[in-house]
């Protein structure tokens, strides 16, 4: 299933024809004639934004559309019933559904919020017999979820299950047993129950038709042998991401039984115990240089640097590398790095340093794509890198589209070189970790350096910020960003002339996070206009009040608006002028059903 | 001086403060770093201070905005280095995801309950030989070696700390029922 992250962007669910079946036809024969017409040709059009287009010509258009419709993607799971979605698309074939709010991520969500997985494959075991591929961001999944899943749709193909939670090894089992047609089980970023079933071992036994199988973040001990085994037998296996449970000698095992690999996670990278002086150790180099087909490579969950040097034969063909887990230096890296000259994507930890970037810059000229993570977390006066590492990328990599950057120091030069140098810019974050962070030399806030972002970098749709930024910065973006699609605000502004410039000037806004700014009622009203167009708008720890939060319900019954704290419950509510701790809204066309008891819908 | 030992003394619902509603902790102002001139007036007397003590890093959830996954895999390897970590997993009753704790880092049963409700969010109380954690909602207990269930404090912490495989923080009437045994 591809996922091009430019598609993945925005779905409008318009309202389906209310009374599909019971129209006049003046000529039921001709217009019959012309729906069939016409859903020959739409079987064709595959852009998600194409389709809803169609939809909106005529009702005629708008059934065919849905009749021919083969991708379900619902940006927010809560937009639409499962209900209401199963009845207007009837041959579906693949569904993409996203939960909750990213924020989730970091904590901001308190547990049990929803985003259940349960109701959606419950309507759609019903309505989707045929149903091949189910891809799921940040859902709840249980066990029985996954059960019913594996139960009810006989050509099952593809899962993909990113961010999700809920479900253990014994789901895993399920599927592996049940879906015998399975090409694809990619768990990215999940958190798995150990269960310590040997799911593995569920397959069924024969050729496989196993395209990808990664479970790099399952934190549970597998069977290896049963692993080795079935990658034997699952000649089509072109992705495996392995976790860190499989030493590097079993990788030596599995690399020699499917040189066919394109994209391989390594696992910890390290031997399972003490290696000795003089012990015989496979040819690692050997087994990656059989791998003649492998152009992107990750793991590294625990590497020992010393064994580094057996992908030398794959770094010339790697177009992708994610060392992120890999606590390695600049000398280590640049040995690595700079054979890798045709490396698109390129994730790291910060241990590199400045010097580390600056070898990147040096050789991988056709970088797209950088994320830099950094080792510790805490907010310090000095860190491996900084602006000049920044500047390195800016000044090496023209072709650059996509970076995440987290560092303790900035200086608004090096993002305005940036801004200059790489105009194909389309995702900026830049974390700098020290809130209220100004400019490291000219001790100025980091105003000119956004400004000079959305300004000069045209094809900017995601942006983060962060640092000392004042209202200024926000009505740059305001002004200039007028693709600017998703915005992520933390601890930034002055005043509500921040929120409202940008309510008011990014006519493409979609998703809007905002965290620990002052921003309030004012702003958050001067959005009315703009929060039918948007899939979410996100505000902890601001400053707006329920009295605000419930204008916006009583002016827009479009949205569903929540109010939630960590410690709330429904006995206490609190005042209307109290400030509430996080506003979720989002429009919808249906209402919640499931929300917890901390969360109250305005 | 004075002012910032007011603000510790619990004068929140009046205190006037650059903080914004919601966070609890002052942001960090760096001894060289001069933030917009709103913010210089009130916050001469935290730069004096400053000066003198070293300053406190603060913690705020979510920040900075790394997936908790990423954050428990890499302070893991960083901690490998000083010594091996008894890491075990820790999970809630109703919680999305489990957690993970260094039981070496802490060096007695208060240490580490302070930890878990900082974690969680949660009350776990007082322990008492008699009543466990009676009139807590929450009971924490631990699987041992042999794989029973145990009330977290019956022990010594050196017993448990070495023969501690998991933690689950239990809530509701099982947890009640806990504190009558």
């Amino acid at each position: 299933m591809s996922h091009d992250p430019a598609e993945m962007s925005e779905d409008d669910e318009r309202a389906p024809p209310a009374d599909r079946g019971r129209a006049e036809y003046a000529s039921p024969h001709a217009d019959q004639v012309l729906e069939n017409v016409l859903e020959n040709v739409l079987v064709f059009l595959t852009c998600r934004r194409d389709r809803n287009s169609v939809s909106l010509v005529c009702k005629s258009w708008c059934r065919a559309e849905a009749l021919t419709r083969p991708e379900l993607f619902i940006g927010n799971c809560y937009a639409v019933s499962p209900a209401r979605a199963t009845e207007r698309f009837e041959r579906v074939r693949s569904v993409a559904l996203k939960g909750k709010p990213r924020f989730a991520d970091f904590s901001l969500l308190p547990p049990d919020w929803g985003a259940h997985f349960a109701p959606w494959v419950s309507a759609m075991a019903g309505a989707y017999p045929g149903l091949e591929k189910v891809y799921l961001k940040r859902m709840s999944v249980t066990d029985e979820d996954l059960a019913v899943l594996a139960r009810s749709f006989p050509r099952f193909k593809e899962l993909a299950l990113v961010c999700c939670e809920g479900f253990g090894t014994s789901g895993l089992a399920v599927v592996a047993s049940h879906c015998r047609q399975l090409r694809v089980l990619d768990l990215i970023e999940s958190e798995v129950t150990d269960d310590e079933v040997d799911w593995i071992s569920c397959f069924p036994d024969g050729a496989t038709s196993l395209e990808s199988l990664i479970f790099d973040c399952v934190e549970c001990p597998i069977n290896f042998d049963a692993l080795e085994k079935l990658v034997a037998r699952s000649s089509s296996l072109k992705k495996l991401r392995l976790n860190i449970y499989v030493c590097i000698g079993q990788l030596y095992r599995l690399m020699i039984r499917a040189p066919q690999l394109t994209h391989l996670g390594t696992g910890s990278f390290s031997p399972s115990e003490i290696v000795q002086q003089g012990d015989q150790e496979p040819d690692y180099a050997s087994a990656f240089a059989a791998c003649r087909s492998l152009v992107c490579l990750s793991g590294f969950r625990e590497i020992i640097p010393d064994y580094l040097p057996a992908i030398y034969p794959v770094c010339a063909n790697l177009t992708s590398l994610n060392f992120s887990y890999a606590n390695i230096n600049a000398e280590q890296l640049r040995s690595v790095i700079s054979r890798c000259h045709k490396l698109q994507i390129f994730w790291v930890l910060d241990s590199i340093c400045d010097e580390g970037l600056q070898a990147v810059a040096a050789t991988c000229k056709d970088l797209r794509e950088l994320r830099v993570f950094p080792i510790d977390a805490m907010e310090n006066n000095e860190g491996p890198v900084s602006d000049v590492g920044f500047l390195a990328i800016a000044e090496g990599c023209r072709k650059l589209q996509s970076i995440l950057y987290f560092c303790q120091q900035m200086t608004n030069a090096a993002v305005i070189a940036m801004s200059n140098n790489c105009p194909d810019l389309v995702v900026f974050r830049l974390c700098i970790i020290p809130r209220y962070q100004a400019d490291r030399i000219t001790e100025e806030p980091m105003d000119e350096g956004f400004g000079a972002i959305v300004k000069n970098c045209k094809k900017l749709t995601r942006l983060a910020v962060s640092g000392l930024l004042t209202d200024r910065a926000f009505s740059y973006i305001g002004q200039y960003g007028k693709l600017v699609q998703t915005l992520s605000v933390a601890f930034n502004g002055d005043s509500d002339m921040g929120l409202k410039y940008v309510l008011e000037g990014c006519s493409s806004l979609q998703k809007l996070e905002i965290r620990d700014s002052p921003f309030g009622d004012s702003a958050l009203l001067s959005g009315l206009h703009h929060y039918y167009n948007m899939r979410f708008l996100w505000m902890s720890s601001c400053r707006v009040t329920r009295r605000g939060c419930r204008e916006i319900a009583r002016q827009m019954p479009g949205l569903v608006v929540e109010v939630f704290s960590w410690n709330n419950n429904a006995q206490d509510r609190g005042e209307e002028n109290d400030i509430v701790e996080t506003l979720y809204m989002y429009r919808s066309l249906a209402r919640r059903v499931d929300a917890p008891k901390y969360v109250e819908i305005l | 001086m004075e002012m910032e030992r007011q603000n510790d003394l619990n004068l929140k619902a009046t205190e006037l403060r650059l903080g914004l509603p919601g966070s609890d902790e002052q942001p960090e102002k760096r001894n060289n770093k001069r933030a917009s001139s709103e913010m210089d007036n009130s916050s001469d007397g935290e730069k004096g201070d400053q000066e003198c003590a070293p300053p406190t890093k603060t913690q705020v959830v979510g920040w900075p905005p790394i997936r908790s996954y990423r954050k428990n895999v890499i302070h893991a390897k960083k901690t490998e280095a000083d010594a091996a970590g008894m890491y075990v997993k820790v999970s809630m009753d109703g919680a999305p995801y489990l957690r993970k704790v260094d039981l070496k880092v802490y060096k007695s049963y208060p240490e580490l309950l302070k930890a878990l409700q900082n974690m969680f969010k949660c009350t776990i109380g007082v322990y008492s030989e008699r009543e466990g954690y009676n009139g807590s909602e929450f009971a924490p207990t631990y699987e041992d070696k042999d794989g029973d269930w145990m009330l977290v404090g019956d022990v010594p912490w050196e017993m448990f700390s070495t023969s501690c495989k998991r933690l689950r923080i239990m809530k509701g009437s099982e947890a009640k029922g806990l504190g009558c045994l």
